[in-house]
């Protein structure tokens, strides 16, 4: 029955869902009832139960954040505002799937250049007020125009045209074809406001369509929601209140969490793992996300303009060596391809790129490269660790007579001095939920943060015809290409994808956990209950 | 003129020259650092139009000598500003001004200061008497061992070995200190237990010692000497002869150590999630928000420049020379 504890693992860790288990323990013969029983002996809740008030430690959460969904800069607004308080037009489920969430449903037609967005009737406001087109219209816009600073700004800039067709329909025309566009409406930073009666939104007032309604905020501290008891998911939310609090240091949210302050806390230290999992009450949920640390190299500089010397570079690193030493294992190593597993249409392209000094150094003499020394600029702000593993890059590359200098650059003004100036750097992706999301803004000719200014013409032709596909299949070959091309010609290092690690007392209990944002996509609050 | 009232005014003159100066160090340090708000806030997500346009919201392009007159213009009409997370519309009307994130802050971290003084300062005075009475005894060596221990110790050790013992391993008190404003009076004091013992910890040995060097210092002068030989107890001699002469050190070293616990507690308040105005302040050097920045400069700069000044006043009213002088 190794199988069957496997499976109860992996369900106890969210990596599936229970209904999932059901599947696999039926598969395996055994029956219903006693597959339940397994469950609850691992703390599988059977069915979600209603009330309790819950509390969260979240490392993040600053004096200056404010209700404003242009900014949202991390989780310690995200789970709250958007994913506690707030609704997207559609939500990208644990598969990595879009479902609708206040869309009803949305069609494209002519080449996904048009999309009609039917909208779910009957939802109101924490307010009262009905939910129209007119909010979609007025939320979408405050993110667009010259003077935005929103983050969701170039995102939203392919919309050229929204109106709408009655109250619950809205047509959005794009400049260029999007199958992808229902996912771009997911983002965190497009929550559906109310809109004013000049047509503008109003966010300052907290009034969303979500979960939890606003109660106290004190910026940088605590946030502390109630449950909306006009909440259009049914069932949900399972929680009375729950209240947010910014615990930065990790030790504090530890002992936090183990004096039963609180009831969950993110980003578990790594280095006491397991001594944190040795408690009886407390549990922890691991999964890889979509967010990556990557190391590009700005392919119109020397040396990394030969095609040779970035192979040679990608054959030089012992991946496996860093995520085991700099990360302690808790991520999934990368193969210089940006879109994480359990991204829709995602492939592992081959060759997978393994430490193998030999071929680098063939590599270089094929480029008539020799003493290649480069100087690879790195900071703690563009990841944790990120020194450490350039420092042990140092070491992997000296077999294959690569001399890399190591720059340790500082953490302030890391992103405007460095960043997209310096020809070798280190950097985090948060990760986007679909391929076409993340190669158009990071590795698209021209994109504002093509980090490693890479213009690759098939590529780039490639990635507009993919993204007005509308046949999955086609869709899967093209991208499958298209991850073949970053891998084997592109500028970026792709080291690991990072684990998002959590633990909680097990007085809660949760379905399958989603990787698309930290924190159970963000929506932990509408997720969760307590057993 | 009486000497005290004179010196009051000389220093508290002082101390606005002090306060104007360190409002243009602390102005100059925050703008010399590489990027502003609007990239603090962006982070990576900043492209150049956003940038522009949130600087233009919230008046960063403007010069920065400009920038500092238009504050401390305000300043000086009492108006210390508006915090950068709002200015420029920047939260929608929802106005927040300097002082409505300074105020609660501080009178967090003056509740905690106050709790761990109103500890620290009578035990240590204590310590010290007694430790010098009974001067190289085993009670003398002992204080000074466990004094000296835990100032030697970095705070957030001590903190975490108070969690762990305290709150862990046996759940007396609180491990989060994260009072609001509607917290109740005794629930406050009791998440403040730890925090309070962890400040008093480092504080004491300073204290301490200088009160227990000066009088020693004091026992060692011929007046004392013969107020032994004619007799006057231990006790009266440190208390009526030894100690209105010690009180100027001691009061300096006290004064010292309560700026200190206002000023500089970030690393007591991170450990124990206490809403202070330390934390506020580094939030803010991080987010570039010079405003609340330079007000809580200001208000670390006034602690400094009131407490010294009580230290002295202290010392001139304890000392029959300096209060009447020939």
């Amino acid at each position: 029955m190794a199988e069957l504890e496997y499976w109860t693992e992996q369900v106890k860790k969210g990596r599936i869902s229970r209904r999932e288990f059901m599947g696999r323990a039926a598969a395996l013969g055994v029956t219903a009832a006693a597959a339940s029983t397994l469950l609850a002996q691992a703390g599988v809740a059977a069915e979600p139960k209603k009330g309790g008030d819950a509390k969260f430690g979240l490392a993040h959460g600053a004096t200056t954040d404010t209700l404003d969904p242009a900014a949202y800069p991390d989780t310690g607004t995200q789970v709250p505002f958007w994913g506690s308080m707030s609704n997207s037009l559609t939500e990208v489920d644990a598969k990595g799937n879009i479902t609708m969430d206040l869309a009803e449903s949305m069609e494209p037609s002519d080449g996904a250049k048009t999309w009609v967005c039917k909208l779910r009737k009957g939802v109101t406001f924490h307010n009262g007020k009905d939910f129209t087109a007119d909010d979609v219209i007025a939320s979408l816009r405050y993110h667009m125009g010259k003077d935005s600073k929103s983050a969701a700004k170039a995102v939203l800039e392919a919309i050229t045209d929204m109106k709408a067709d009655d109250k619950n329909t809205v047509i959005f025309k794009l400049s260029g074809g999007n199958a992808d566009f229902p996912y771009i409406v997911s983002d965190y930073h497009i929550p559906i406001l109310p809109a004013n009666s000049d047509g503008t939104a109003d966010w300052k007032s907290g009034v969303r369509t979500g979960p939890f309604v606003y109660d106290t905020y004190e910026p940088g501290v605590r946030a502390k929601l109630k449950r909306n008891v006009n909440y259009h998911k049914s069932g949900k939310p399972y929680f009375n209140t729950v209240e947010f609090l910014t615990i930065a240091d990790v030790t504090a949210r530890t002992n936090a969490l183990t004096t039963g302050e609180i009831h969950w806390m993110s980003r578990a230290d790594l280095k006491t793992l397991n001594l944190l999992g040795r408690n009886p009450d407390v549990a922890i949920t691991e999964l890889t996300g979509y967010g990556h640390y990557v190391f590009p190299m700005d392919v119109t500089q020397p040396p990394f303009d030969k095609v040779e010397v970035r192979q040679a570079l990608k054959w030089a690193i012992n991946r496996d060596d860093i995520n085991k030493k700099v990360f302690l294992g808790h991520g999934v190593t990368g193969n210089d391809s940006p879109i994480a597993p359990s991204v829709k249409f995602a492939r592992d392209p081959q060759p997978r790129y393994s430490y193998d000094p030999e071929r680098a150094k063939s590599l270089l003499q094929k480029a008539g490269v020799s003493n290649l020394k480069v100087n690879l600029s790195v900071a703690d702000t563009a990841f944790n660790g990120a020194v450490d593993a350039g420092v042990l890059y140092q070491e992997h590359a000296k077999a294959a007579g690569i001399d890399i200098n190591v720059v340790r650059e500082p953490n302030d003004g890391y992103w405007d001095n460095v960043w997209l100036k310096k020809p070798w750097c280190a950097d985090y992706w948060g990760g986007r939920p679909t391929a076409d999301w993340m190669f158009t803004v990071v590795y698209a000719k021209g994109a504002a943060w093509n980090e490693t200014k890479w213009a690759n013409p098939r590529f780039n032709d490639l990635l507009v015809i993919a993204r007005a596909e509308t046949d999955e299949k086609k869709r899967a070959e093209m991208y499958a290409e298209l991850q073949q091309l970053v891998h084997d010609d592109g500028g970026a290092l792709v080291l690991v994808f990072n684990n998002y690690v959590d633990a909680h007392s097990k007085k809660l209990a949760h379905g399958e956990i989603a990787p698309n944002w930290e924190v159970d996509g963000l929506r932990i609050a509408e997720r969760w209950w307590f057993v | 003129m009486n000497p005290i009232v004179k010196t009051v005014l000389q220093r508290l003159g002082l101390g606005l020259v002090t306060l104007f100066v360190v409002s243009i160090v602390i102005f100059s340090a925050v703008t010399l650092l590489p990027g502003d708000f609007a990239t603090a806030i962006l982070g990576q997500s900043a492209t150049p139009e956003t940038v522009a346009a949130f600087q233009r919201q919230i008046g960063l392009d403007r010069p920065p000598v400009l920038r500092y007159l238009v504050w401390i213009g305000g300043v000086l009409r009492g108006d210390l500003g508006e915090s950068f997370s709002s200015a420029g519309g920047l939260g929608g009307g929802h106005v927040r001004t300097v002082v409505s994130l300074v105020v609660p802050r501080l009178k967090n971290t003056l509740f905690l200061a106050s709790f761990a003084a109103l500890i620290a300062v009578p035990l240590s005075l204590a310590l010290g008497m007694l430790a010098a009475l009974y001067r190289n005894s085993v009670f003398d060596r002992l204080v000074n061992l466990v004094t000296l221990t835990s100032i030697s110790v970095p705070e957030f050790f001590i903190a975490y070995i108070l969690m762990l013992f305290l709150a862990v391993r046996l759940p007396i008190f609180y491990s989060l200190a994260n009072v609001s404003a509607d917290t109740p009076l005794l629930e406050r004091i009791a998440r403040c237990a730890l925090p309070a013992m962890t400040l008093v910890l480092v504080i004491v040995a300073h204290m301490m010692r200088m009160t227990r060097a000066a009088i020693i210092n004091l026992l060692a002068s011929p007046y004392i000497e013969t107020a032994r030989l004619k007799g006057v107890t231990p006790g009266r001699i440190i208390f009526r002869h030894a100690l209105p002469n010690a009180w100027a050190p001691i009061a300096t070293v006290i004064a010292i150590n309560l700026a200190y616990l206002i000023v500089g507690v970030v690393v007591v308040e991170v450990v124990f999630v206490y809403p202070g105005i330390g934390q506020l302040m580094v939030d803010s050097v991080s987010a570039r928000d010079i405003p609340v920045v330079q007000a809580s400069a200001l208000v670390f700069a006034v602690t400094y420049v009131l407490l010294n000044l009580l230290a002295d006043i202290v010392s001139i009213v304890a000392n029959p020379r300096l209060l009447r002088p020939r």
